[in-house]
């Protein structure tokens, strides 16, 4: 869970209508979201991002709707870690669910966007170009619920363990 | 130490005679839903995992609301998708075409949600049951695919913030008033993770209408649940749809809570919610030569038969002016036809309304009523975003039916006194 990456900033309140317009939500393919994430506030964010790029941002990301198009769109950029003040709960859940890791820290205070920074999800370690800065740990059931694969690789065990039903 | 409401449901779903917050649980789940633009996910995971069962076709319910009467192409094959899907697992409770309303206007009308339940939607909006005494929460469609394979889902068990609201509730004022007056006071993530149980003398006083919509837009600050306790209004409303037993929770007297807020809801008036987040919150008289090209009056939040009434009160006899557009989206057939036979939808086509099925459309920027740029609309619904109702540089306001209705004669934001 070790990551280096350059830094696209949003503010705080980013909602997952702007992560993903609503209008898009007839569609489940990945590349298909993910070319339209955050298109409300910035047109060309898909096409500037690279894969390994990481999302830094103020306080409530995530906040609106439970449409788990949105860590998918994310994810489907190649972006692996979102960095925020504090997460909306239900985008929370969905991330981790479909593995991408958000991680808790004021590091929006302390990088531009372009910086290149380094990220230890599991030890909570940021390094920006000029200084080392704590994550809020990640809750240890969730930290298991990634290492077991995601919720449903969880899910896939069990159901083949007891053959079919949960 | 005794427990809330909230943690006394949990604990109960949960086989433990005590929980706390923070603690992680597992519950029973007593319903799972999802819809037509979150099952189609929940399907492709259940599929994935090769499941073969869901855990009580009776505890699923598919309600195929947002993007319907189908509006394209790829709407109309997710929809198909989920019949097929329901019909192969036997799950029956699937609402399409006639049948369909509003989710959560449509599931406690029709009984499939009573107090002390544990309820789980891939849509945020499922916090409104909580109005009935029943914890219900949005997830995603992946936690939704393991809710209905398994009959159970983790939590952690969320702090609560108790909201006293005691005094008179001033003319035209609703419960939409009420809950855009808290997420004003305390932000977007002000009950970020927490329960919002709502208190005191006054909300006794509240239709069930309006409890919905309060506990609807808990989500709206942030929080996982907003829960009601059952009281005579409750109960006078399940009369008639219960159709299975069910268990009435209470908080205890010494009970934990994060925080306390007293509420006089007699100095709440008519509440606005500015572009583009809910907590922009202003009082309609602040408003003054806001002019609109929509007005919406419908949703999740605000198209039950409370809205439309005083909607029809205030348009009776009155006319829309040229240019503006006034959609009324009655939230289920049973509310749109008790609003046909009591004579307002009469009363808004009259107006010069336009009226939808019932459907969540432009509340999303779905269909039905999506925004171009510049345009300006005022509605009921529940978020403001950017480019929530269509293109990104238009606005959206909200507010309840008095001021929706209003605003839809006057052409421009306005006090319900304006026009009556």
């Amino acid at each position: 869970m070790r990551f280096s990456g350059r830094v696209f900033k949003f503010g705080d309140n980013i909602d997952t209508d702007v992560i993903i317009p609503a209008r898009y939500l007839v569609h489940t393919d990945q590349k298909i979201l993910a070319s339209h994430c955050m298109e409300p506030i910035d047109k060309e964010f898909s096409k500037k991002v690279k894969p390994g790029d990481i999302i830094v941002a103020g306080t409530n990301f995530g906040c609106g709707s439970s449409r788990e198009h949105a860590p998918i769109a994310i994810l489907g950029l190649g972006i692996p870690v979102v960095i925020a003040k504090s997460f909306a709960r239900i985008f929370y859940r969905n991330a981790f669910n479909k593995g991408l890791i958000l991680l808790e820290s004021d590091v929006y205070d302390h990088v531009q966007e372009g910086d290149e920074i380094f990220v230890d999800a599991k030890e909570g370690l940021i390094r920006t170009k000029d200084r080392e800065l704590r994550s809020k740990p990640i809750p240890p059931f969730m930290i298991e619920l990634v290492q077991s694969g995601g919720l449903l690789n969880y899910l896939r065990k069990k159901l083949e363990r007891e053959g079919g039903l949960g | 130490m005794g427990m809330t409401i909230t943690e006394k449901i949990l604990a109960y779903h949960s086989g433990k005679k005590y929980v706390e917050p923070g603690e992680i649980i597992e519950a029973k789940i007593d319903l799972a839903l999802a819809n037509d633009i979150t099952a189609p996910l929940s399907i492709e995971e259940f599929e994935k995992v090769k499941a073969e069962k869901v855990f009580d076709p009776d505890k699923i319910v598919f309600v195929l609301d947002h993007f319907t009467p189908n509006k394209d192409v790829q709407a109309a094959e997710n929809c198909q998708k989920v019949k097929e899907f329901a019909r192969r697992l036997g799950i029956r409770n699937v609402y399409d075409g006639g049948v369909c309303g509003i989710e959560h206007a449509l599931l406690p009308e029709l009984g499939l949600v009573m107090p002390g339940d544990v309820v789980i939607g891939a849509d945020s909006h499922t916090c409104t049951y909580g109005a009935l005494g029943a914890f219900a929460t949005g997830v995603g469609s992946t936690d939704l695919t393991f809710g209905m394979v398994t009959g159970r889902l983790w939590f952690k068990v969320p702090e609560t913030i108790r909201f006293v609201c005691h005094g008179k509730w001033r003319k035209w004022v609703t419960g939409k008033d009420l809950i855009l007056h808290i997420i004003g006071m305390i932000g977007v993530d002000g009950a970020l993770y927490s329960a919002m149980e709502f208190v005191g003398d006054a909300i006794y006083e509240l239709s069930m209408d309006s409890r919905f919509s309060v506990a609807n837009m808990s989500v709206e600050a942030g929080a996982k649940n907003g829960i009601f306790h059952v009281d005579d209004v409750t109960l006078n409303y399940l009369k008639d749809k219960t159709k299975r037993g069910f268990k009435i929770f209470g908080s205890d007297p010494d009970a934990n809570y994060k925080e306390v807020i007293h509420l006089d809801v007699g100095k709440i008036g008519l509440q606005v919610a500015c572009p583009h987040l809910p907590s922009n919150v202003k009082d309609v008289e602040e408003l003054t030569n806001i002019s609109l090209d929509q007005v919406v009056i419908g949703s999740c939040t605000n198209g039950r038969l409370e809205d439309l009434k005083i909607a029809a009160e205030i348009m009776k006899g009155k006319k829309i002016p040229y240019g503006l557009r006034c959609i009324i989206i009655p939230a289920t057939p049973g509310i749109y036809l008790e609003a046909l036979k009591k004579g307002y939808v009469q009363v808004f086509l009259e107006a010069g309304c336009v009226i939808s099925p019932p459907t969540c459309g432009p509340c999303l920027g779905g269909h039905m009523g999506v925004l171009a740029k510049n345009e300006r609309a005022l509605a009921t619904t529940n978020r403001n975003f950017i480019g929530r109702m269509g293109h990104p540089e238009s606005e959206v306001y909200l507010s309840g039916p008095a001021v929706a209705a209003a605003s839809a004669i006057m052409g421009r934001i306005a006090h319900p006194e304006e026009v009556s």
